[in-house]
Formats: structure tokens, C-alpha cells, sequence
């Protein structure tokens, strides 16, 4: 009796024990916890950033037309752009900015889509080894560098060409080419690894030829990610600002032709934060044109995800 | 834990973070002068400025090591807002705070630490080495487009200014432009680029300070007087501003002595000549805030 007893009274603590166990958190819990806090922490953190720059920007942009009532159509369609003496027409950096996107973006694809070719279907061996390390060396160069070998060697290179000071949308464009040739060329590269194995197959069973399969089954499959790729490189062309500035001459008049001076969005924003005042005219008109910026990556964006979802759609059907 | 309260830490986190920075910038602590100097100094602004300051600054350092003493760019609209709003206890600035839009001059005092000369500079080839006033008036209201019509070579005008605030700039359109608007051209954002571009480009006008002259290219006379430090200060060469030192209200402690150091014999006779400015105690004339010049 007393033996049983003193049995159920162990069995008790042993299931005390267990009904602990079982109630508190063991140390993996804990660390699970640990570990949701931080991240929670981390990405609360990044929100807070986020919301607070675009807040910031937002409401600093926006004074133009509030505080200085500056009209918004007056803003977006004049010409002259001239803040310390009222004039906040900023339509020739509108201008300019997309002149230089388009123009860096249509020279750049062709090759960079040739490369990517290159590199998946016709020598994917010296695609890795040669041109994969060459590329990634491109991304790597700081945009300082690049302004200043365009500086050095286009400007003066398309001053012998076309004449004139050399300084302009070409020479901006030329170095952009640069500049978003490894982006459009690697994302194309990832796309067209990612056409399924099976359509080349079946195109070179058919009969079809290397290139038949190339331009009619693989550019063809691999045309959403061709575009995410085309437009991940326009929205690093529209935010460069060092190397553009220090080509493009900066000069706030509409974009006559490809060879006169211009400006761009960014151009005017790195010369003219340093001399204006928080709170006048010219600085608000400066954070107005920081918030077309930002409007325009967010469309950037847009686009992107647009893009793929329809190319999805394709795939499943 | 709930995520609320990590997130109100967080917060917490960095707002702590933030004032930290605020406090760290803020003026100088001051104490009586039988005790060894101490306490933060920050210069901000006019990047004309800037290496004679970071020059000076570092004399004075080694001489005060108890003075935490920084000088930073960011151009003169930076300095002028940055001490008015009272994060910075020094303002550099070319141009005087009165000239600047948005700008409360009175409630700034004026240190003038310096002066610097500035004239119209040309590409080698053009072929110019004397302009009249009104023809540099002329050629960057875009009246004068070819170097043949004053002159020179049968060459187009390449017109590099500098960016729009900026404080060169301002000193120049006073000086020369006397209110009228110059043509909408090629923008620079410093003596450095202009320099480079002029240099390089065929037909390139533009103007800069006396340090940034070199060989490669060709500073212009106006009205056969040559821009030297002697003319400036007779104010026979018309084109010149004071370097400003601003501070918000009477400085006080570490930034009252640096101010002083600036003004001393020590910088103003050896430092000041040696960097390519022109020292203030050589000056002839005082030139005030609306650009009217008197004799000393």
C-alpha cells in the first residue's frame, strides 16, 4: 500500500515534471522567439525608414505647390528653369532625364542581349569563365569612375566627332551604355537559363536551326524577363547622377539635340542642393523635382511586376 | 513579447540615436578663459573656404588639443542654413547672409576672414587676353556669340557657368552682369570642373578665383587691369568677395578663439597668402552687403 502510494506519488511528480515541460517554452522555443524578435525588429526597422523617407521626400516636394503655389501644370510644362529668380519650369530635366533613359536603353539592349545569347547558347563555357567576370567587374566600377573616363575620353572624342563643347545627351548616353550593359545583360542572361530545356529540344527536333530556335523559341519564351531586364536598366540610367552630371554640361535648356548641353533630373539636384536655403523657393523646387524621382522608380517598379505577371500567364498556359 | 513594445523600442532606439547626433553638433561649450580651452567647434559651407579653414582649423587644434574642431563643405547655402538653424557654430559662406533669400542676417554675426579675387578665364585658343567690361557683360547675356567679334579667333563662345546659388556666382553677376540675366548655359558645381573644362574645351569662357589660375589656361584682363591680389586690393579689379565666417549671435568660448585665430597675424600674413587668398588686413577698401565700396 504504502509502496503503490509512494509510487503514484513519483508517477505524480514525474507527470508535474512533464505538465512543467510541456507548459514552458523549451530552449528551442526560446530561441524561436529570439529569433521572430529580431527579425519583427529588423523589419519593423526597415518599414520605418522606408515610410519615413518617402514622407520626408513627399512632403518636402509637395511644398512647392502648397507653400510657394507654384501651379503643378506650371511645374511639369515650363521651360525655364531659374528658382532664385521664380522661374520652376522644370520640364527641360523631365526632358532630358528620359532622353538619356531611352537613349542609354535602346543602344545598350541589342548588345546586351547579343552577349547574354553568347553566354547561354552559343559558348556557355567562355560565357562563364571570360565574359561572366567581365561583366560583374562592370557593375563593380563606381559611377565616379565612369563620369570620369567619360569626362576624359567622350566628351572630348565626340567633340572631334560632331563638334561643338562635346558635352550633351550623347556623351551621357554613352557612358549610361556602360553603365547598364552588365544590369540588362546578366538579368537577360538569368532569363534565358530559365526557358525550359524541353522548347529548345523539341525546336532542334522539329528541324529548326540554331537560330530559328534562338529568335523564334528561346527570345521568344524568355521576352518578359528580356523586358523586366530592359527596364531594371532604365530605372539605374534615370537615378544616375554623378557620372551624367559630369558629361551632360548641366545646362537647364530644352533638349534642342543630341550634341547641345542639357540636364537631367539628378544633374540639377547634385549641383544645387549645396547653395540653397531650407524653406525658400529654390530648395522646395529642388525636393519637387527629388519627388519626380522617386514617382518614377515607383513606376519603374510598376512596370516590372507588371511585366511578370503577364509573362507568368504565358507560362501556365 | 509582443511585437508592439519591440517596435516602440526600436523607435526609442533611434530617436536616442538621432539626439545623440543633434547634441553632437550643436555650439561650444564655454569656460573661463584661465582654464585650457575646450569644446566642439563645426565649420560648414562654402567649399572656396574650405581649405584654408581645414588648414587653419588644424593649426589650431594642435595648438587647443582639448578643441574637437571639424570643418566640412556642402556650399554656402548649407552653411548659411546650418547656423541659422543653429546645428553648426560656424557658417562659411562667399557671399554676405544678407544677399542670400530665406536667410535672417540679423540674427547672424559676420567674421570676414579672408578675400578672394575672381576673373573671367578662357581657353588658350581663343585667342583672347584683354575684354572690356561690357563685352564680358555681353558675351554671357549671349550678345556676343563668336570670339571674332572682340577680337579673337573665328570661334563659337562656349559658355561654362557656374551652378545657380552658388556663391562665385553670385559674387560674378554683381560684379559684371549688374542684374541682368545670363544666358541659360553649361552649369559647374566647382572651381575644380570649370577649371578642367576650360582648359580642355576650345571657345570655353567661364570665370574662376586666383587659386585655381594655371598655364593651361588663360585669365582674362578687363579694361587692360590684370587680376592680381594688389588689385583687388585697391579695388582696381572690381571682381572680388569676402570669405564669411557666420556665427549665430556673439560667439562664445572655443568658436571666439578660432574666430580670433582666424584674424590673427599668424594666419592672415603666412596661411592665408600661402593658399592663394588675399589676407583682410591688406585691404584698401570695405566693401558692405549691397556691393558699395569705401576707402579704409
Amino acid at each position: 500500500m504504502e509502496q503503490t502510494n509512494f509510487q503514484l506519488k513519483k508517477q505524480d511528480a514525474q507527470s508535474d515534471e512533464w505538465e512543467a515541460q510541456l507548459h514552458h517554452a523549451t530552449k528551442a522555443t526560446r530561441e524561436d522567439w529570439i529569433g521572430r524578435g529580431i527579425s519583427y525588429f529588423c523589419i519593423g526597422i526597415i518599414i520605418l525608414v522606408v515610410a519615413s523617407m518617402l514622407w520626408f521626400i513627399t512632403s518636402k516636394g509637395i511644398a512647392t505647390f502648397t507653400q510657394n503655389h507654384v501651379s503643378l501644370w506650371k511645374f511639369l510644362s515650363g521651360t525655364n528653369w531659374a528658382p532664385d529668380q521664380g522661374q520652376t519650369g522644370a520640364l527641360p530635366m523631365i526632358l532630358g532625364s528620359f532622353a538619356v533613359t531611352f537613349a542609354a536603353a535602346i543602344v545598350a539592349t541589342p548588345f546586351a542581349v547579343g552577349t547574354a545569347i553568347f553566354m547561354t547558347e552559343i559558348s556557355p563555357n567562355k560565357g562563364r569563365k571570360f565574359l561572366q567576370p567581365v561583366i560583374e567587374l562592370l557593375v563593380g566600377i563606381p559611377s565616379v569612375v565612369y563620369g570620369f573616363i567619360g569626362l576624359a575620353v567622350i566628351v572630348p572624342f565626340m567633340r572631334h566627332l560632331v563638334g561643338g563643347s562635346g558635352f550633351g545627351i550623347i556623351s551621357a548616353t554613352f557612358v549610361l551604355f556602360v553603365m547598364v550593359l552588365p544590369t540588362i545583360t546578366s538579368m537577360t542572361v538569368d532569363s534565358l537559363r530559365a526557358v525550359p530545356r524541353f522548347y529548345k529540344e523539341a525546336s532542334l527536333a522539329l528541324g529548326a536551326t540554331r537560330w530559328q530556335t534562338v529568335s523564334r523559341v528561346i527570345l521568344r519564351s524568355a521576352t518578359s524577363g528580356i523586358l523586366t531586364a530592359i527596364i531594371f536598366g532604365m530605372a539605374r540610367a534615370f537615378g544616375e547622377a554623378l557620372a551624367v552630371q559630369m558629361v551632360i554640361g548641366n545646362a537647364a535648356i530644352m533638349p534642342k539635340n543630341l550634341i547641345s548641353p542639357a540636364s537631367t533630373l539628378t544633374s540639377q539636384l547634385t549641383t544645387g542642393i549645396g547653395d540653397t536655403i531650407d524653406g525658400t523657393l529654390p530648395n522646395n523646387a529642388l525636393w519637387s523635382l527629388a519627388l519626380i524621382l522617386l514617382l518614377m522608380s515607383l513606376v519603374f517598379n510598376a512596370l516590372v511586376r507588371i511585366i511578370a505577371k503577364r509573362g507568368q500567364l504565358k507560362h501556365e498556359r | 513579447m509582443n511585437k508592439g513594445s519591440k517596435l516602440a523600442m526600436g523607435i526609442a532606439a533611434i530617436s536616442l540615436l538621432l539626439v545623440g547626433c543633434g547634441k553632437a553638433t550643436s555650439s561650444t561649450s564655454s569656460k573661463g578663459s584661465s582654464e585650457a580651452l575646450s569644446g566642439k567647434v563645426t565649420a560648414v559651407g562654402s567649399t572656396a573656404l574650405q581649405p584654408l579653414a581645414a588648414k587653419a582649423g588644424s593649426n589650431f587644434t594642435a595648438k587647443n588639443s582639448k578643441v574637437n574642431l571639424t570643418v566640412q563643405g556642402g556650399g554656402s547655402g548649407t552653411g548659411l542654413s546650418q547656423v541659422q538653424a543653429g546645428a553648426v557654430s560656424i557658417g562659411d559662406s562667399d557671399i554676405f547672409a544678407e544677399e542670400k533669400a530665406g536667410i535672417k542676417a540679423d540674427k547672424l554675426t559676420d567674421h570676414k576672414v579672408a578675400v578672394v579675387g575672381m576673373a573671367p578665364v578662357v581657353n588658350k585658343d581663343a585667342g583672347i587676353k584683354n575684354l572690356k567690361m561690357a563685352q564680358v557683360k555681353q558675351i554671357f547675356t549671349g550678345k556676343i556669340t563668336n570670339w571674332k567679334e572682340v577680337g579673337g579667333k573665328d570661334q563659337k563662345i562656349v559658355i561654362i557657368n557656374r551652378a545657380q546659388g552658388s556663391g562665385t556666382r553670385a559674387t560674378f553677376e554683381n560684379a559684371v552682369l549688374k542684374g541682368a540675366t545670363a544666358v541659360k548655359s553649361q552649369e559647374q558645381d566647382s572651381n575644380g570642373a570649370v577649371q578642367k573644362i576650360v582648359s580642355t574645351t576650345p571657345g570655353a569662357i567661364s570665370y574662376l578665383a586666383f587659386s585655381y589660375f594655371t598655364n593651361k589656361l588663360q585669365a582674362v584682363s578687363i579694361d587692360n587691369v590684370t587680376p592680381t591680389d594688389n588689385n583687388v586690393q585697391t579695388n582696381k579689379w572690381k571682381i572680388w568677395s569676402y570669405e564669411h565666417m557666420y556665427t549665430k549671435g556673439k560667439p562664445t568660448g572655443a568658436t571666439a578663439a578660432f574666430l580670433k585665430f582666424m584674424n590673427s597675424k599668424d594666419v592672415q600674413n603666412s596661411l592665408v597668402k600661402d593658399m592663394g587668398y588675399i589676407s583682410i588686413h591688406d585691404m584698401k577698401v570695405t566693401k558692405d552687403a549691397k556691393g558699395v565700396v569705401t576707402q579704409n
